[in-house]
């Protein structure tokens, strides 16, 4: 195999939102990258900037928002690309599941026209008849049972597990090479959360699709992903594989995620969190964004913005990453 | 077994109310009167049948009007003209401001500052005023009247239905079709439109009493239907210089009442129908 260009690779991708002339960044220089059948995720708070990242990486940023840097599919630079062939792979070799998916679907058209027209789009010499047909295999394929009653009914005759089911037959409906589940789990149950989970985890191992999973639960990330992007404040700010990462979490804000999933092995009386928010767009704290939160912080850290530092395939972006003190957390 | 539940008769649904079934009763009568006017009535509209000014007997149930016309007969012939224009003048403001309000909300910027600018000209006429100022430049006549009121009409759907837009655009299913691939005229007429229409269906039915009222105005000013067109504004005004004779504007004036209130029942129906929060 000769060398070939990674399926899908950000490269210090930056989005800024303008008021009267002012810009502020949500996404301040994030760097990854995804190959065929890996599983990247993004882990971070809400108004990180992960979904906003991954959103204008694919063109669909809110107006008004400026995007720079790089974004490659397959080697195609993506930022500046025209709509036409945006669109063509949006939904084709690119799909998305939002997070929602009671609202993801549209209300007054059957969940077969939907999944076919998500198939027509990019086959638009389908006849109707066909599309439907790969619409009843798509959702055998999520294991949906009765395929074909189903496909008549509507939206608000499906519980919130099954509609995820459906968004997720729409997505790999047109075989796309990458998929980006922006929070799958996050409006469902705990055990439906865990069917979906395995059905994701089923389709990305049969179609060797690339996945990035981005989600603000270390937990569900620590069964699935191959590697893991921690996102603070716009950046990312550790980056390794899964095991790595929680045998050895190099930055502050990991320790505390990590430290902040429940284990039911022991008893506590209270749980463990970080302190304080995350910081307002365009009122970052001067020196390391996460310094005020930070329970190991030093002078250096609101002085001076720290480095990345690097171990083999770790990152972390902390003065002290790798080294001491890790006193507390 | 413990307490059963007082046994309550369900004899309708919940939404199908009293003054839904009045108002469905009122307009279903004025549908057949504007299909049936000539077997419904005894005599035709514009003969004179009788002495003038008769007050209301067996005969004449509403009386005759100054020139012993049966008013009844004219009454129920004057629904032939008020029931489609009014049904045409709303159809033709919601055609036109439904396209113009969803291109407003659809797409924004330089189009919505236009076309808004132009419905909130529109709108800052009182709309009797307008509809007089058209209809007189265009002269007396219920097609002048008609195109009158269109114009008067439209902007109220425009902003009806660039509101909504602006709305559903911003729902999540929305995004994921675009994120899907969908082309933006795809995504406008299949995602977006569909869910539009409950207001603008429950404001038009109400205004279709309303424009029966600014038709029967337009018309009681002498700018509307002309003189011998039984039509119910033109009959009230004849009325109103026979004071002493009531009866005269009695029967125009409980048609009007009737299938205004007719209309604005099945509108409130339909407003709890489609939004049962609303109570």
């Amino acid at each position: 195999m000769s060398a070939h260009p990674p399926l899908f690779e950000v490269r210090d991708l930056r989005v800024a939102f303008g008021r009267n002339g002012f810009y502020s960044e949500a996404v301040r220089g994030v760097s990854l990258q995804v190959d065929h059948g890996e599983v990247l995720g993004i882990v971070g708070e809400s108004g990180s900037g992960k979904s906003v990242g991954m959103l204008a990486a694919l063109g669909l940023q809110p107006e008004g928002a400026r995007v720079t840097g790089s974004v490659k599919f397959k080697g195609r630079e993506l930022v500046g690309l025209p709509r036409r062939e945006l669109r063509a792979l949006r939904g084709a070799r690119i799909a998305m599941i939002f997070q929602d998916p009671l609202s993801s679907l549209n209300p007054v058209m059957t969940v077969g026209a939907q999944i076919a027209e998500a198939v027509r789009l990019h086959n638009p010499d389908l006849s109707k008849r066909a599309a439907l047909d790969r619409a009843k295999d798509l959702l055998a394929l999520v294991t949906i049972p009765q395929p074909d009653r189903r496909l008549q009914q509507y939206p608000h005759e499906f519980s919130g597990g099954m509609r995820q089911r459906v968004m997720i037959a729409m997505a790999v409906a047109n075989d796309p090479d990458l998929l980006i589940a922006d929070e799958p789990t996050t409006a469902l149950d705990v055990t439906v959360q865990a069917q979906i989970m395995e059905v994701l985890a089923d389709l990305q191992a049969r179609l060797k699709l690339g996945l990035i999973l981005i989600t603000h639960d270390l937990g569900v990330l620590a069964g699935h992903a191959d590697r893991v992007a921690v996102v603070y404040a716009g950046q990312v700010v550790e980056q390794a594989g899964v095991d790595d990462l929680f045998a050895r979490p190099g930055h502050p804000y990991t320790r505390g995620l990590i430290a902040s999933i429940p284990d039911m092995t022991v008893e506590k009386d209270r749980l463990f969190s970080i302190d304080g928010t995350p910081p307002a767009l365009g009122r970052l704290p001067e020196g390391c964004p996460f310094n005020p939160r930070c329970v190991v912080a030093q002078d250096i850290c609101r002085r001076e913005t720290p480095p990345v530092r690097h171990l083999p395939d770790h990152s972390a972006a902390c003065h002290f990453a790798f080294s001491a003190p890790e006193s507390a957390a | 077994m413990t307490a059963i539940p007082s046994p309550r008769r369900i004899s309708r649904p919940r939404w199908l109310t009293a003054p839904l079934i009045v108002g469905i009763a009122l307009i279903l009568f004025w549908l057949v009167a504007t299909v049936a006017a000539p077997w419904m009535s005894g005599f035709a509209p514009l003969d004179m049948v009788g002495r003038r000014l008769q007050p209301p007997s067996w005969e004449h149930l509403l009386g005759t009007d100054a020139l012993g016309r049966d008013v009844l007969s004219r009454v129920l012939h004057g629904a032939r003209h008020s029931i489609p224009i009014a049904v045409t003048v709303v159809a033709v403001a919601v055609a036109i401001g439904a396209v113009l309000g969803a291109l407003a909300g659809f797409i924004g910027g330089f189009v919505d500052t236009v076309i808004m600018r132009l419905v909130d000209i529109t709108l800052s006429f009182p709309p009797m005023l307008l509809a007089m100022a058209v209809a007189a430049s265009l002269g007396p006549g219920l097609e002048n009247a008609t195109v009158a009121m269109v114009i008067v009409w439209w902007p109220v759907y425009a902003r009806l239905m660039r509101a909504q837009v602006l709305e559903v655009r911003e729902r999540e299913h929305v995004e994921a079709a675009i994120a899907s691939g969908a082309t933006r005229s795809r995504v406008l007429t299949k995602h977006i439109l569909p869910l539009c229409w409950t207001p603008v269906l429950i404001s038009a039915t109400m205004d279709l009493g309303q424009v029966i009222l600014l038709a029967a105005s337009l018309s009681f000013i002498g700018l509307g239907a002309t003189p011998p067109t039984p039509e119910w504004g033109s009959m009230i005004s004849d009325g109103a210089s026979q004071f002493y004779s009531w009866w005269v504007a009695l029967g125009p004036g409980l048609a009007i009442l009737t299938i205004v209130l007719g209309f604005n029942f099945i509108g409130d129906g339909l407003h709890d129908y489609f939004d049962p929060r609303s109570k």
